[in-house]
């Protein structure tokens, strides 16, 4: 089948492959490539978020001001948040779009090519920025990876920094949806109608349609931000008429639909990994369609259950708390058909599977302490407590992070032409979900007995519980170092044993059963016709 | 393929088009929620800042058991106008209808429009402080160095909880489209 492929491309000019060297890189118009670019920056952006998260549990090892002041600590906190949501997570599924949607749908490459060169070259700048604000007067932004005002419209340059680094990594977001959506819906392989895409693709689109509705607002939001700060606008200052309110409501409604954009098309990814080693087809396909979408939908009127506390009226609390709780339907749907398509499935568990496994247990713990924060009653008492950084870590670490995790084993056969070292994925698994659990678990039970969020000191009784967190955290910190050595080891090093065209007996989408492993540079220049 | 590349770079121009339409729509609504928001504010009460205290007629009963020292405050920002109260301090019985006045001088060879914006210390006091008649409720137009004095009418509500014997009223007058006046 592979022959379809290898064929015909002698007429195109690209024929003879990448340049070499640096350029290569910089310039590159193929999808693969820029993948590449995307997952590498993610990963590196992930390790420095990482270290500030571990600068975080080193100070709250035990109570008292240890190594940094109370300043340094919110600027970790805040820095930790933005990197890891924009400079980690976001561009990681980006990168799995790059590569895998093409070569899903048998598209030859995305739709623009050269647009997605700069959708990711513009990355690297803001990260630069965001990174440097450390270094200029007054330090980063210390106002919460949320920078609330008035707090935000407060600080130093640093903020400023931040605001240009959101901007542009908002612009690289809405340029790479555009490509995405542009690619899926022209692009595809004839016969490949919508109903018959890849779940993983599906997820895409409705995440890019998210994502070009709402970070937009996001731009918004800190462009009258940057105008409060120096043009003498008063959007949120109180004193000259404006509503510190009023920006959280902006944030949120851009928020709120953000942590979906950061996990739906990591439900596509364990909708493709679920399958393939049940070895049956995914449960309920047309269901987990209309979930996706459901809850793309109702993330646009759930956005105040994050300010329960600011004021509102009760009709208007009632309302956001009850289109809360219905997110939980579509949300199960999801659950219940991956568990039922594990049901007398002839289940085998490599490390993707593990993952994908170990994702549903996890992040549906998640789910549920979200549901317990969106009773409007409960959430008042756990407000800005660790039991939101408890649910909200367990559904971004345990969540996006492991479906990022699932999906890289799962198809870097694909891309490499060889297989990951099985042995050292299972003990990354195996290491990740345990001190996930021992650095998280007894978050629930800080913010339980009313330990708040983003504070560098704390009361003798929450010490014992932040030991073992900070433990975890080490522990779940070195065990991400293996996983930068198993990738070393299967992408740069090329070692490990050949993976066949279709390593996994139970995969069915077009990059297993129509290309070979390694992946060639240019695939599908003839698309494939789907019977 | 099923269709040639000239016609699918074409499709694909035109569908980014539109999803550019959706992303110049989607960051105007974001704008389009500040207007949006403070209508909902007025409409359900929750910042009628510009708005006379209707209830202040009901509360005519007068405490004259207590009295209620109110100050007041007078605060520009980025406006060089003069601005101060002609009394520093009054001493009100709650449910005591007072009128005090602001006086205020535009400084500068231009005519500036200003608005003032009112609040409360204690902040628990703004619930119970009322005024009738207040040159906050709109814009104030002064001419080059025009000078104005400004009425404010208020009532205590009598209501308000016993261990508050101080109110403080304070103004911050600031220039409207203030970024793009010259003045500062």
């Amino acid at each position: 089948m592979s022959a379809v492929i290898d064929s015909g491309h002698a007429h195109d000019e690209h024929a003879h492959g990448p340049y070499g060297g640096v350029m290569r890189w910089v310039t590159t118009t193929n999808h693969k490539d820029i993948g590449t670019l995307y997952l590498w920056f993610s990963f590196t952006m992930f390790l420095v978020g990482g270290m500030l998260a571990l600068a975080i549990r080193a100070e709250l090892f035990q109570p008292g001001l240890q190594f940094w002041h109370p300043e340094f600590f919110n600027q970790l906190t805040t820095m930790h948040g933005l990197i890891m949501v924009f400079g980690a997570i976001m561009p990681a599924f980006v990168g799995f779009a790059n590569w895998q949607v093409p070569m899903m749908i048998g598209a030859p490459d995305m739709a623009f090519a050269r647009l997605n060169n700069w959708s990711f070259w513009m990355l690297p700048v803001a990260a630069t920025l965001l990174v440097g604000s450390f270094f200029v007067p007054g330090g980063a932004s210390a106002a919460g990876w949320t920078i609330y005002a008035p707090l935000s419209t407060q600080m130093g340059p640093g903020m400023d920094l931040a605001i240009f680094a959101l901007h542009i990594m908002g612009a690289s977001s809405i340029m790479g949806s555009i490509n995405i959506i542009t690619t899926i819906l022209n692009m595809r392989a004839p016969g490949m109608t919508l109903i018959r895409m890849p779940l993983f693709v599906w997820t895409w689109l409705i995440t890019a349609y998210l994502l070009i509705a709402v970070m937009p607002v996001l731009a918004g939001a800190i462009t009258m931000l940057l105008t409060d700060r120096h043009f003498g606008t008063s959007f949120f200052n109180a004193a000259g008429g404006g509503d510190p309110v009023m920006f959280q409501h902006i944030f949120w409604f851009f928020g709120h639909p953000e942590v979906y954009i950061m996990i739906l098309p990591g439900f596509g990814i364990i909708s493709q990994v679920i399958p393939a080693f049940s070895r049956k087809p995914l449960f309920g396909y047309s269901s987990m369609v209309y979930a996706t979408a459901s809850i793309a939908v109702l993330s646009f009127i759930v956005w105040a259950h994050h300010m329960f506390t600011v004021g509102m009226p009760t009709a208007g609390i009632l309302f956001f708390m009850y289109a809360t709780v219905l997110i939980a339907v579509p949300t199960g749907v999801k659950v219940f058909n991956w568990l039922t398509t594990m049901w007398r499935g002839s289940m085998s568990f490599e490390t993707p599977m593990l993952f994908a496994v170990g994702f549903i247990f996890v992040f549906t713990m998640g789910g549920f302490t979200g549901l317990i924060l969106a009773i409007m009653p409960i959430d008042i008492q756990l407000q800005d407590t660790y039991y939101v950084v408890a649910h909200f870590h367990y559904v971004l670490v345990a969540g996006s992070l492991f479906s990022l995790f699932a999906g890289f084993y799962f198809w870097v056969p694909k891309w490499t032409g060889r297989m990951y070292d099985e042995k050292l994925g299972k003990w990354h698994f195996w290491l990740s979900i345990i001190f996930f659990n021992v650095t998280f678990f007894p978050m629930h039970f800080l913010g339980l007995a009313g330990m708040p969020r983003r504070i560098p000191d704390y009361a003798l009784q929450f010490a014992g519980f932040n030991e073992i967190a900070s433990i975890g955290a080490f522990a779940f910190g070195l065990s991400q170092i293996l996983f930068l050595w198993i990738a070393l080891k299967v992408t740069v090093l090329g070692r490990g044993e050949e993976a066949g065209q279709r390593p996994w007996d139970g995969a069915d989408t077009l990059e297993w059963t129509h290309l070979p492993s390694p992946a060639p540079y240019h695939s599908f220049h003839e698309q494939p016709v789907l019977g | 393929m099923t269709q040639p590349t000239e016609n699918r770079g074409k499709a694909n121009r035109k569908l980014m088009g539109r999803l550019l339409v959706v992303v110049a729509v989607m960051f105007g609504f974001g704008f389009a929620l500040v207007p949006f928001y403070e209508k909902i504010c007025e409409v359900t009460g929750i910042r009628n800042v510009f708005q006379p205290d209707a209830a202040a007629a009901q509360s005519t009963q007068v405490d004259a058991t207590r009295n209620v020292s109110v100050e007041f405050d007078a605060n520009t920002q980025r406006l060089p106008w003069t601005f101060k109260p002609l009394q520093a301090s009054v001493s009100v019985h709650p449910g005591e209808v007072t009128q005090i006045v602001y006086e205020v001088r535009n400084t500068l060879e231009r005519p500036v429009t200003g608005q003032a914006v009112p609040s409360y210390s204690p902040q628990q006091a703004a619930l119970y402080f009322r005024k009738m008649e207040c040159f906050c409720f709109r814009q104030q137009t002064l001419a080059p160095g025009e000078a104005r004095r400004l009425p404010v009418v208020f009532v205590i509500d009598p209501k308000l909880p016993p261990e508050l014997n101080t109110v403080t009223l304070s103004y911050t007058f600031f220039e409207v489209n203030g970024a793009r006046g010259s003045g500062g």
